[in-house]
């Protein structure tokens, strides 16, 4: 299983503004071991971020993404105290959960 | 081609001679269920190896606008690591599309904005060498693009 994701969201001025970051290898596919095997395709495909149940971003991800995957964006109307819930889904069917508290500015 | 069309004795039922047209359809590049098409396209989009093939999928076009601003390094030393930030001024809902000319899967990622979330995003992606980067936004059924050359050092594809 994948580590925990760092989660952080800040409420300024009525705006939320989130970082995350997900440890993951995001394999291509392309490269090989020190060996000369291949190694296999594994990345992250799908990312839904949600407030309160609302959701505030989804993305889809391909193997371009870099490894451990950064995202930032900002949503409006988060309050301090609610949660940020970051699912994530890869190509061999984990999947990870995890939340963050919005914290004041 | 059109010798498909006409009835042939040989036909041995109405089955196989809408098999035919079928095939005659695909054959000649149209296709006869275009929203079966349609849950395909995204992953059709994933899988193109042009870029064409990434932005036709999906039917988006390129269609320079001066809302869209995209902020890529001129120079990268590691294309595996390359930071993207992609802002648009226009309101309301929209698909954000990243894309990578020279990868061999060109679109990177695609972002769904909902309304309440700023149609803005910030990210990194691989970029196998030199060579331009899209954002294509879909709002309101409408395409819109930006495109930044970056000249990369080291490919961020393979080893090494």
């Amino acid at each position: 299983m994948a580590e925990p994701m760092r989660i952080r969201a800040q409420s300024k001025e009525g705006v939320t503004h989130v970082h995350v970051l997900m440890p993951h290898p995001m394999e291509t596919g392309f490269r090989t071991d020190d060996a000369g095997r291949p190694i296999g395709a594994h990345y992250i495909t799908e990312v839904e971020i949600s407030v309160q149940g609302r959701t505030v971003l989804s993305a889809t991800l391909s193997r371009a993404v870099s490894q451990d995957p950064l995202l930032y964006f900002r949503f409006e109307g988060g309050r301090v105290d609610d949660t940020v819930r970051v699912v994530w889904i890869d190509t061999r069917g984990d999947r990870r959960s995890d939340e963050a508290k919005i914290l004041g500015a | 081609m059109c010798g498909w069309f006409v009835p042939r004795p040989d036909a041995s039922s109405r089955r196989e001679a809408l098999r035919l047209m079928v095939a005659a359809l695909i054959a000649a590049g149209l296709q006869p269920w275009p929203s079966a098409r349609a849950a395909e396209n995204l992953a059709l989009a994933f899988a193109s190896g042009s870029l064409e093939g990434a932005l036709s999928a999906p039917g988006a076009t390129l269609d320079p606008s001066p809302e869209i601003h995209l902020t890529v390094p001129d120079f990268v030393e590691n294309g595996a690591v390359v930071p993207v930030e992609i802002t648009s001024q226009i309101s309301g809902p929209q698909t954000i599309f990243v894309l990578s000319e020279a990868n061999p899967f060109p679109l990177v990622a695609k972002f769904f904005v909902p309304e309440g979330t700023l149609p803005y995003v910030s990210t990194r992606i691989k970029v196998a060498q030199s060579c331009n980067i899209y954002a294509v936004v879909k709002a309101d059924g409408r395409y819109h693009s930006a495109m930044k050359a970056t000249t990369v050092t080291v490919g961020g594809c393979g080893n090494g």
